[in-house]
C-alpha cells in the first residue's frame, strides 16, 4: 500500500497580510508560510492508515519558503519519503500546481504505483480551483472531498470514506482505489512532534529534490486579478475600548438596551 | 442558452437547496445588467418536479439520470459538461457548498476554462463580468476576471436573499437533456444523520461561540460560565469540534448548523467564510478577538480587541451583576 500526500504552504493569516506594490498580490516579504491546515490533516490520516495497514507514505510539495520544515516534520512523524519539486516560478496557480504534481507522479521513477493520494480539501488561497479534483482529473482517478473518516479495504481496492454535508449530516462512500481524496479532518487531531526530533531528522534524513517537469501546455486559461485589497468593508463593528471592566460594563449596557439581559 | 448566464440549481436529498434561490437571485441581477437570459441547470433523479421551482430563470434545463440522484462531483461535472458543451453560456454560477464542492473545478477542466473560487459578489464593468472573491480565511478581497467563456464561478452561500430568487410560477421553458455517464467509481452507501445533541442550537436565543482563540480545553469552563449567566448555550467553530472539545452538535457553519439567535458572542473566532455563513443572520453579533484585523469584526455589530481568556471573567461578572439587579428590580 503506497499513500501519497500532497502538501502546500500558505500564508499564516495570523500575521499581518500586506499587498505588494501593483495591488494584485500579497507582498511575499512580509509573509510567514505554514503548512495548509487541511494538508496537515491529510498527512495525519495517512499516518493513521500507515499504522493500520502497513502502508508506505511519500509526501510531495512544491518549493516554497519554510517547506523544508514541513517536509522534515512529515518525515519525523513517520513519512517514508519526502520530495520537494524545485525550479518553478513563484506564484503558480492551483491549476498549474496540480499539473506539476500529476506529471511528477506519472514520470518520476519510484513514485508509481500509488494506491491513494491524500491532500487537503481546500487551501485558503485556492482561487482557481481545488488541487484534489484537478490532480484526480489529470490522472484519470476518482475524487471525493470533505472527508473526515477514512478506511481501506485493500483486498477489494476500496476506500471507505465519510464526507461532510451541511447540517452535520455525513455521507458514507465507497471509492475505487486508486483515488484522490480531499481531507477535511483526520480522525484525530494532527500529532505533535518535538522540534528536537525534527532537527534530528534534518541531520539523519534527506528530502529528495526533483526538477519541475516541463509542462506540455502552459497556456491554460487563467484567472486575471484586477485588484487585491484587505477586507475592510464599511460595515465594520463598533469597537469597544478600554480596560476589561470598562469594556464589560459598556457591553452590558448595550445588551440591556437590546433587551438581552 | 448561448450567451446566457447559467446557475447550477443544487438539489440534495430530494429538496432544492436554499442556496439555489440565493444564487438565482444573483444570476438574475447579472443577466439583467448584461441584457441576456438566465438559465437554471438541474441535475438529479426525478428532477422534473424540482425543475418547476426554478421560475426565477427564463428557462430550465434538467438532466434526469439515476446516477445523479446523489450529487457526486465527477458524474455531476460530466453531465454539466455535456449540457454546456454546444450551448456556450457566458457564465455558470455554482453554489460553494459541501454538496457541490469540487464540481466547478472538475467542470472547468472539462470545458478548458478557468474556475473562479470563493466569489462573494459579481458585477458588470464595461460589459465584462467581474467577480469579487474572499480569500485567506476572509482577510483579503480580490476582484478578478475569469479567463475565457464560460466563466465557471463558485459562489459562497448568502450572496443574495433566497426570497429574491423564488418565483410563484415555473419558468416558461423547461427542457430535459439526456447525457451519457460513465460507471461511477464513487458510490454513496448511506447518509448518517446527526444524533440529537443535548441542546438544539437552532432554538437558542443566546449562543456563546468559541473558536481556536480559546487555546485550551481548560478555558471552556469560563465560556460555559458566561453562557449560563446569559441563559444561553455554548457553540463552537470547526477547530474546537475537531479537537474534540465540543460535540459535533455544537458546530456552527458550513458543515455544521445555521443559527439565528438574538445574540451571538464569538470568542476567539476569526470569521472565516465557512463559519460566518452559519451565523451571519444572528440578531446581535459581538466578537472578542486579539487581532484587530480579524474578519469577524466585519460582520459583528460590536467588537472588542482583547485576549478572550482575560476578558471572560470580567464580562461574566458584569453581566451576572446586571442580571441579578434587573431580576431583583
Ligand atoms: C468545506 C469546509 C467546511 C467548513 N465548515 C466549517 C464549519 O461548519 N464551521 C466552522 O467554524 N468552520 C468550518 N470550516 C473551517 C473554516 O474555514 C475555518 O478554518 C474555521 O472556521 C476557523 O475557526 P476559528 O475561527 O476558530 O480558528 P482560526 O481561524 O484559527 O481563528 C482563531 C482566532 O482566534 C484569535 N485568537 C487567538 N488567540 C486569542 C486570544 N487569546 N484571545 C482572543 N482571540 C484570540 C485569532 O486572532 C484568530 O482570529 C470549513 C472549511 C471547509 C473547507
Amino acid at each position: 500500500m503506497h499513500i501519497l500526500v500532497l502538501l502546500k504552504m500558505v500564508p499564516d493569516v495570523v500575521e499581518e497580510l500586506e499587498i505588494a506594490p501593483g495591488g494584485k498580490a500579497l507582498d511575499l516579504e512580509y509573509l510567514r508560510m505554514i503548512l495548509s491546515e487541511s494538508d496537515d490533516h491529510a498527512l495525519e490520516e495517512a499516518l493513521v492508515l500507515k499504522e493500520r495497514h502497513d502502508a508506505r507514505i511519500t509526501v510531495l510539495a512544491l518549493d516554497a519558503p519554510e517547506v523544508d520544515d514541513a517536509l522534515f516534520t512529515a518525515l519525523a512523524k513517520g513519512a517514508d519519503r519526502a520530495i520537494k519539486i524545485v525550479g518553478m516560478d513563484a506564484g503558480l496557480s492551483t491549476r498549474q500546481a496540480a499539473r506539476v504534481f500529476s506529471q511528477t507522479i506519472a514520470h518520476e521513477p519510484g513514485i508509481l504505483p500509488v494506491d491513494l493520494i491524500l491532500t487537503g480539501v481546500q487551501a485558503i488561497d485556492d482561487l482557481d480551483g481545488l488541487i484534489a479534483p484537478l490532480v484526480a482529473d489529470d490522472m484519470g482517478l476518482p475524487y471525493l472531498g470533505i472527508i473526515t473518516r477514512l478506511d481501506l479495504d485493500a483486498p477489494k481496492h476500496l476506500a471507505l470514506a465519510v464526507k461532510e454535508y451541511p447540517g452535520a449530516v455525513r455521507g458514507e462512500f465507497e471509492v475505487n482505489l486508486p483515488a484522490v481524496l480531499g481531507m477535511q479532518a483526520a480522525e484525530k487531531p494532527p500529532r505533535y512532534v518535538p522540534v528536537a526530533k525534527v532537527r534530528a531528522t534534518m541531520k539523519s534524513r534527506t528530502v529528495d529534490c526533483l526538477p519541475v517537469p516541463t509542462l506540455a501546455d502552459g497556456g491554460w486559461p487563467a484567472v486575471q486579478v484586477v485588484e487585491m485589497r484587505r477586507n475592510e468593508p464599511a460595515g465594520h463593528a463598533e469597537m469597544l475600548e478600554g480596560a476589561p471592566t470598562q469594556v464589560s460594563e459598556r457591553l452590558c449596557g448595550i445588551l440591556a438596551e437590546h433587551g438581552l439581559l | 442558452m448561448t450567451g446566457s448566464i447559467c446557475v447550477l440549481a443544487e438539489q440534495w436529498r430530494g429538496h432544492m437547496s436554499e442556496v439555489t434561490y440565493e444564487t438565482l437571485a444573483l444570476g438574475r441581477e447579472v443577466a439583467d445588467q448584461l441584457g441576456i437570459p438566465l438559465t437554471a441547470i438541474l441535475t438529479g433523479s426525478n428532477a422534473r418536479e424540482l425543475a418547476r421551482t426554478l421560475g426565477a430563470a427564463d428557462s430550465v434545463l434538467y438532466v434526469d439520470h439515476p446516477l445523479l440522484a446523489e450529487p457526486v462531483p465527477q458524474p455531476c461535472a460530466q453531465a454539466l459538461a455535456q449540457v454546456m458543451a454546444d450551448r456556450r453560456p457566458r457564465a455558470l454560477l455554482v453554489p460553494l457548498t459541501n454538496v457541490s464542492l469540487g464540481v466547478s473545478t472538475l467542470l472547468s477542466i472539462r470545458l478548458g476554462v478557468a474556475a473562479v473560487n470563493f466569489c462573494k459578489d459579481l458585477t458588470v464593468v464595461d460589459g465584462q463580468l467581474r467577480a469579487l472573491c474572499v480569500m485567506y480565511g476572509g482577510k483579503i478581497e480580490v476582484t478578478v476576471e475569469a479567463g475565457g467563456e464560460p466563466a465557471i464561478l463558485g459562489i459562497w452561500p448568502g450572496a443574495r436573499p433566497a426570497d429574491k430568487g423564488r418565483a410563484s410560477r415555473p419558468a416558461s421553458t423547461i427542457e430535459q437533456i439526456t447525457v451519457a455517464l460513465e460507471e461511477p467509481r464513487v458510490r454513496l452507501k448511506k447518509y448518517i444523520d446527526p444524533e440529537a445533541g443535548d441542546v438544539d442550537l437552532s432554538r437558542q436565543d443566546v449562543l456563546v461561540a468559541v473558536g481556536r482563540g480559546i487555546q485550551s480545553r481548560d478555558n471552556l469552563g469560563l465560556v460555559e460560565e458566561l453562557a449560563k449567566t446569559l441563559g444561553g448555550a455554548v457553540a463552537g467553530s470547526r477547530p474546537v469540534i475537531d479537537q474534540g472539545w465540543l460535540p459535533l452538535s455544537r458546530q456552527v457553519g458550513k458543515s455544521g448548523l445555521t443559527v439565528r439567535p438574538k445574540l451571538y458572542i464569538a470568542l476567539g473566532i476569526s470569521g472565516a467564510p465557512e463559519h460566518v455563513e452559519g451565523m451571519k443572520d444572528s440578531g446581535l453579533i459581538v466578537a472578542v478577538n486579539s487581532d484587530p484585523r480579524a474578519p469577524i469584526f466585519n460582520i459583528a455589530h460590536y467588537g472588542i480587541v482583547a485576549d478572550v481568556v482575560e476578558t471572560l471573567p470580567s464580562l461574566t461578572a458584569a453581566i451576572g451583576a446586571k442580571r441579578s439587579v434587573s431580576h431583583h428590580a
